[in-house]
């Protein structure tokens, strides 16, 4: 009773105008909980690294040095952390309206799939209008396919997230298909694939650095994604459709527009992602694009609690973890899966540690 | 050998619908168990794969495939029990841990079952129902599993479980309205622990039977999605225990269909005829799923069909 009168309004400090300790606590909130939950994801992997017969401490210093330890590894985990942003987007976009969409893979791999068709078909036009229209055709299939996983959920009521899961399975059979049938590149052996764009139409790297421009498209993506999710009128009525789909229906919104086009924009990303692994790191659709960073994206976008800024953090630390992964592989003689291993406990701590948000009282408003 | 043209089509498929319908069968079981709770559980392909893997491993380590079902049974009840734990804590979203045990039971079962890809383990026996027939075709189709046989058991003692007994009154009730199963006086938790738990432990089961008896090896390709199917399975079966005995003969079918074509010599388009099973279940859904209305039989409480 008497905490009230002293805790009556105090909206901003004293010291900087416009700056409320309450925006601090929360923030602080979104950010110590998430980090509290990969402490304790650290530990849990910890104990069974150690179950496994490695020394978990080795394994941290190893996991550091294959990530961020040279710069060498640096490159390397960029060059991960750039297809990551974008599956990360493709989850995280459509969580704004209440979507749970999980089929990231399958956009990631139509969408490399239609680039390099649509880059075999018109080998010969300039490489700049090649991988421009390339780019414009894998999002635009991407697109599509999550599209069509929105779609159906709208307009006949179809779970979005066994949808998007299923769409993923079938793509991954059409692009099996069309590698080894009819798109398939004679010259192509043992491993088949579509035909190579060549090197002079690949997308080139970063002046200074051994990392291609996907990186910087994954970012552009990202900061993008959230202008338009938190500073435009379509990103306020998508937050609005996910927080009461009844009310923003009052409000006169159109739900099926604005999910159709967050699911398509979704959808975009991801096919943009496998847009760049076709041109600029296989040269080619084949089997070796369902490299799983569909599924690893939706763990950093729950870990980022669906922001696209904070994408960004959490995809650059997954991409050093698998950057990782080879090292542990050849050193501790620890199996691929150690990394499989360790995105899942970090998923299941993240989910176990939304329960905790409102528990603590120095997160809470004071005004 | 015969040769019994397409007729050999339509025999493998038959024989494969009772074959690969097994596992659908244990998981969509399970799953419906768990979804009559009001609980969905997503990440039983994750405990399939697992089941699958530990299975495998304890038939070679013991010599005994029956412990490894076991085994494989209690490995799926201790997913089903991390599930239901993480969900009963407040604002935690049954979906999403779906997702993530899914992640880590194909995790675990790699990481785990690294050393199992190479021996052959001793795997389970076959019925011999053919013994009548000359064509070995025919008598390779019938070659049925006792797993087979105890999940064709299994679907109408479930259902009488849980239209006739007192424990599954209280599933039910906990399905439908967890305010009226708390005004009982019963633990809605623990109700869903223990269906939750149960649902695992079939599923478990269900992933034995892909390692102990067909394909009848570990390796990691060995779940495509089967215990996701089962749980689009469910929903198509309209939380009916018969129905789903139906349903995974049907998805079973499909899935035989690319390799009865290509027994034959229809090579082309082997990929596309292995989705099968994905756009049937997708086709499926898009039949039954309506926007408007909730689907007859859902359980009040079930998130995914709110």
């Amino acid at each position: 009773m008497v905490d009230q009168i002293a805790r009556l309004p105090r909206t901003a400090s004293p010291l900087f105008p416009g700056f409320s300790l309450d925006s601090v606590r929360r923030g602080a909130e979104a950010i110590l909980i998430p980090v509290g939950a990969l402490l304790a994801t650290a530990i849990v992997f910890g104990l069974f690294v150690a179950a496994a017969g490695a020394d978990p401490l080795e394994t941290y210093s190893l996991m550091y040095r294959g990530a961020f330890g040279t710069w060498f590894s640096w490159q390397n985990t960029l060059q991960r952390t750039a297809p990551l942003l974008l599956t990360a987007l493709c989850v995280a976009l459509p969580a704004k309206l209440g979507l749970v969409i999980i089929g990231g893979e399958g956009a990631l791999v139509m969408g490399g799939l239609v680039s390099a068709a649509v880059g075999a078909a018109l080998i010969g036009v300039p490489p700049w209008l090649l991988l421009g229209l390339m780019a414009m055709a894998g999002m635009a299939a991407g697109g599509a396919w999550i599209a069509l996983a929105g779609a159906l959920r709208q307009f006949r009521g179809v779970n979005e997230t066994i949808s998007s899961l299923l769409l993923a399975y079938i793509a991954i059979a059409l692009m099996n298909h069309m590698v080894e049938g009819p798109l398939r590149d004679p010259a192509s052996l043992n491993k088949p694939s579509t035909p190579p764009l060549g090197e002079a139409n690949m997308i080139g790297s970063i002046p200074g650095l051994d990392v291609h421009w996907g990186l910087v498209f994954g970012l552009i993506a990202c900061l993008a994604a959230y202008v338009l999710m938190q500073r435009t009128t379509f990103g306020f009525g998508a937050r609005m459709v996910g927080g009461n789909v009844r009310a923003a229906r009052m409000a006169g919104l159109s739900v099926t527009t604005l999910s159709m086009i967050t699911c398509f924009l979704a959808g975009a990303s991801a096919g943009l992602a496998g847009m760049v692994e076709v041109a600029a790191v296989h040269g080619s659709a084949k089997a070796s694009l369902v490299a799983g960073y569909g599924y690893t994206g939706i763990l950093i976008a729950f870990i980022a609690r669906q922001n696209p800024l904070a994408v960004i953090p959490v995809a650059l630390m997954f991409g050093g973890i698998a950057a990782s992964g080879g090292l542990l592989q050849r050193r501790l003689d620890l199996p691929d899966a150690t990394i499989l291993v360790l995105q899942g406990i970090a998923f299941v701590m993240i989910l176990a540690s939304d329960t905790l948000y409102g528990r603590f009282r120095i997160f809470q408003p004071r005004g | 050998m015969e040769d019994l043209g397409w007729w050999g089509v339509v025999l493998a498929v038959l024989a494969g619908a009772i074959r690969v319908s097994t596992p659908f069968l244990f998981v969509s079981l399970g799953e419906l168990l768990t979804e009559k709770s009001g609980r969905i559980n997503l990440g039983l392909e994750g405990t399939l794969v697992m089941g699958a893997m530990s299975g495998y491993a304890i038939s070679y380590l013991t010599g005994s495939p029956w412990l490894g079902v076991l085994v494989a049974g209690v490995a799926g009840a201790l997913f089903g029990m991390l599930h239901a734990a993480i969900c009963s804590l407040p604002r935690v979203n049954d979906i999403a841990v779906g997702i993530a045990l899914m992640l880590l039971g194909t995790g675990l079962a790699f990481f785990l079952g690294k050393a199992f890809i190479q021996p052959q383990a001793p795997i389970l026996p076959a019925i011999d129902f053919g013994w009548w027939s000359d064509v070995p075709q025919v008598r390779a189709a019938l070659q049925i599993n006792v797993l087979f046989v105890i999940g064709l058991l299994l679907a109408p003692f479930l259902l009488w479980v849980l239209t006739n007994t007192r424990w599954g009154l209280i599933v039910r009730t906990v399905g439908d309205s967890a305010d009226a199963a708390r005004a009982m006086g019963y633990s809605v938790d623990l109700v869903r622990l223990a269906a939750t738990m149960a649902g695992g432990f079939l599923a478990g089961i269900g992933g034995s039977f892909l390692s102990l008896y067909y394909p009848g090896s570990w390796n990691e390709g060995l779940s495509s999605g089967q215990g996701l199917m089962a749980v689009a399975l469910v929903i198509f079966a309209r939380w009916h225990p018969i129905r789903c005995l139906g349903a995974a003969l049907l998805f079973g079918g499909a899935g035989a269909l690319g390799p009865a074509l290509q027994s034959v010599g229809v090579s082309q388009g082997y990929y596309l005829f292995n989705a099968a099973p994905y756009v049937l279940t997708l086709v499926i859904m898009i039949a039954t799923c309506s926007p408007t209305r909730t689907l007859a039989g859902a359980p009040g409480e079930l998130s995914i069909t709110k």
